[in-house]
């Protein structure tokens, strides 16, 4: 039933460009000079019917089914409902769906089998109705769009507005997620703060989200200081991008500049290979083989080190954001015209010279994006950190004591049982909330530095 | 015949910097050079001529192994520069081209400063000691290059903000800032205007003093004006090396007069 109004759709646009384009055809056969091509015409009407009427079919089928279920609810006999809650009418909403479909369990009383008997009319009326509309703009669009076909009318501009409107609208939708996710957030940051003090989630140094949950649980009272998590996602961004940034840069270096040919066409696919390792099988690499040689190692020489080290999690995290920035920085080399190749050699530099002198900080900017985008992988990494990290907040900045991360406190805040209405969930709002600012300043300020610093050769 | 002789009497009077035995040039399976011999002269200017596509820009490329970044580019023969096989494993292509300098068919500024532009030479051979002596070269490297006046007042400004010509100018300073003993310039003066034109060619005339220079024109007036020798190329032949007089006045070889004359190319 909801694919005839679709099909209805495709044909009109079909019809919709064969006619203008036969139309326009015409008037060209006839001898006339077309302002544009015909080709344009039948796409001018094809998109005036396409997108007027698409829209109109999702609406519907967004709006259907709350608007009915209004409906059915009103028209139920006066007096039954009175003083029921809201989940309680829910029920009876959903027992008279079920009826409608032919899922009758017991006896049910007669209103809610004629209110099922209603849904059931209701909703066949509204396709219907959907289909009558469908077809009756799509005929009032072709009409319209086929009178405007003259040789001066201007399809091809008419078609560039149209696709340009589109194209704003599908720019917009990133922006307007975007705005969607800051407000909620801040609404339920907002919530947080009303139970917790600013100053004690921003410059607290105790991160102990337990807290009671029921009247007569024992439990101490939570503590929310937000400075041991950040800390902790600090510490092992770090020691991750102490990993990557020279990996990654060294190897996209050799393989874009020294790399002979065969050995490109294998390390090239490998390090992409790496790009695509599920970030849970890095989690048991840095389990099972970087965490008991970290500890071995710790041993051997006489340093105490915990089982959950940031070092092994930020370590093989480092790994897994090598191949970011190794592509990026080598897309980037790449993309430097050879002709300042040829100078920098031509004046008699070496191919390291013409490397550090020239590519490098030609390439700055798209090597700067690399690395941003390894740092926000890092920040926002999880997965490596709960296996092999820790769940413990603690005040540290050692690398070989376990840390955990403020993605790891958001996943732990959330799972299980949880109601909207107490801290322990809220925190998790505010931290997303603190992860988003500190991300976001870090992406200004990169941009601001590479503004600063970049050699552009256009 | 008796024209060849006189040729290679005056040969024989000033010394040869570069002598190109038997070249080949292969990119690929295209055979872009077929066996040229050409003795380049200290001192001189020599023009290379000829239509487009026969190959002026390739050899000139093998004369400071440029062609050595290009993968499929394979080149056979002897090259001698004052004697010395510059193909042999034992020469090292950085100084080579320290020494053989070159200004390329399209201007290519580095996208820094255009006293960076002018110094980078200079930095990387240690040529100055110190900052005064720097600014010293990049001053006089810009005076020769004849774009002094344009330019002293903002050298900080990026060199890929000069306008064509301009760009070609600095490159031009940039390639004499090194010092090299030759200088190759290919069409260097393509995107220039006549006065700055002029400006170059008078350059070249006294860069002539102290060193070799080969240059690639498509303007035999240009050719006529700036050059000792001219060499002219045709589908990868050097088909005529001569005197420039002798070449623009009484070419010996069918080919090269119809080129001269406007008739192939
Ligand atoms: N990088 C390259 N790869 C493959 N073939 C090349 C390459 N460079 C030049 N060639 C070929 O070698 C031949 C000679 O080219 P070259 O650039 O030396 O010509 P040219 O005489 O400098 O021409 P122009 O006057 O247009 O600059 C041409 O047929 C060209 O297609
Ligand atoms: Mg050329």
């Amino acid at each position: 039933m909801t694919a005839l109004p679709f099909l209805l759709l495709i044909l009109a646009t079909l019809a919709g460009y064969l006619l203008n384009r036969m139309a326009a055809g015409s008037i060209r056969a006839n001898g006339a000079r077309l302002h544009s091509m015909i080709s344009y015409h039948g796409m001018f009407a094809a998109l005036l019917v396409l997108v007027p009427v698409l829209t109109i079919i999702l609406l519907w089928l967004a709006f259907e089914g709350p608007i009915i279920d209004r409906v059915v609810m009103s028209g139920l006999p006066d007096g039954l409902l009175d003083g029921q809650g809201d989940g309680a009418l829910q029920l009876v909403l959903a027992e008279i769906k079920s009826i409608s479909r032919g899922q009758i369990f017991g006896t049910p009383e007669d209103w809610k089998i004629a209110a099922a008997d209603s849904y059931s009319a209701l909703r066949t009326q509204s396709d219907w109705w959907m289909v009558a509309v469908v077809a009756g703009v799509s005929l009032a669009i072709i009409g319209f769009a086929r009178s405007r076909v003259t040789a001066e009318f201007r399809a091809r501009q008419g078609v560039e507005r149209i696709v340009s409107g589109l194209m704003i609208f599908c720019s917009t939708v990133a922006v307007f997620t975007t705005i969607g996710i800051i407000v909620s957030l801040s609404y339920e940051t907002v919530r947080f703060l009303d139970r917790v003090p600013l100053s004690e989630f921003l410059f607290g140094t105790n991160w102990e989200p337990q807290i009671p949950l029921r009247e007569d649980q024992i439990a101490a009272e939570g503590a929310f200081g937000w400075l041991p998590v950040i800390l902790g996602t600090m510490v092992i961004t770090v020691v991750a991008l102490f990993v990557a940034i020279p990996v990654g840069l060294l190897s996209a270096i050799y393989l874009n500049e020294f790399a002979p040919r065969k050995l490109r066409a294998v390390i090239k696919p490998v390090l992409e290979i790496l790009a695509g390792v599920p970030t849970v099988v890095y989690g048991f690499f840095a389990v099972l083989v970087v965490a008991p040689a970290i500890r071995d190692l710790g041993q051997s020489i006489g340093i105490d080190v915990a089982p959950n080290t940031a070092l092994a999690a930020g370590g093989v995290m480092g790994i897994m954001l090598v191949p970011f920035i190794s592509s990026f920085a080598d897309d980037a080399l790449s993309a430097v015209p050879s002709s300042l190749r040829d100078a920098a050699l031509g004046l008699g530099s070496t191919r390291a010279e013409m490397m550090t002198t020239v590519l490098f900080p030609a390439a700055i900017p798209g090597i700067v994006g690399g690395v941003l985008l390894a740092v926000s992988r890092a920040i926002g990494e999880t997965m490596i950190v709960v296996m092999a990290a820790g769940l413990i907040a603690k005040m540290t900045i050692n690398p070989l004591d376990s840390v955990t991360t403020v993605t790891v406190q958001i996943v732990t805040l959330l799972i299980g049982d949880t109601s909207f209405d107490n801290p322990k969930t809220l925190a998790a709002f505010a931290l997303g909330m603190m992860l988003f600012l500190v991300t976001l300043m870090i992406n200004v300020f990169a941009l601001r530095i590479v503004r600063k610093y970049r050699e552009a050769y256009d | 015949m008796y024209d060849t002789a006189k040729t290679e009497s005056a040969l024989e009077q000033t010394e040869t910097k570069i002598s190109a035995r038997n070249v080949q040039v292969y990119y690929g399976d295209t055979h872009a050079i077929k066996d040229v011999n050409v003795e380049i002269e200290d001192k001189t200017v020599t023009a290379f001529i000829g239509p487009s596509g026969c190959g002026k820009s390739t050899f000139l490329r093998c004369l400071n192994r440029m062609n050595d970044t290009i993968d499929i580019c394979r080149v056979t023969g002897d090259i001698l520069l004052d004697g010395e096989d510059i193909y042999d494993p034992k020469v090292d292509p950085v100084q080579l081209r320290a020494k053989v300098g070159m200004v390329f068919q399209k201007p290519n500024p580095f996208p820094k400063s255009i006293y960076d532009n002018i110094a980078y030479g200079p930095r990387i051979h240690g040529l100055a000691r110190g900052k005064a002596e720097l600014d010293e070269i990049v001053e006089k490297s810009l005076r020769r290059g004849a774009i002094w006046d344009e330019v002293k007042d903002r050298l900080d400004a990026p060199g890929t903000g000069l306008s064509g010509g301009q760009q070609q100018r600095l490159c031009i300073a940039r390639a004499i800032a090194t010092e090299p003993e030759v200088l190759l310039m290919d069409e260097p003066c393509s995107a220039l205007d006549p006065i700055a034109t002029a400006q170059v060619e008078e350059l070249i005339d006294e860069l002539r003093q102290s060193y070799s220079v080969v240059i690639v024109t498509h303007s035999m007036q240009q050719a006529a004006r700036v050059s000792q020798k001219t060499a002219f190329f045709h589908l990868g032949n050097l088909v005529e090396y001569g005197e420039t007089g002798q070449i623009f006045t009484n070419p010996e070889d069918p080919r090269t007069e119809s080129y001269i004359t406007g008739r192939i190319g």
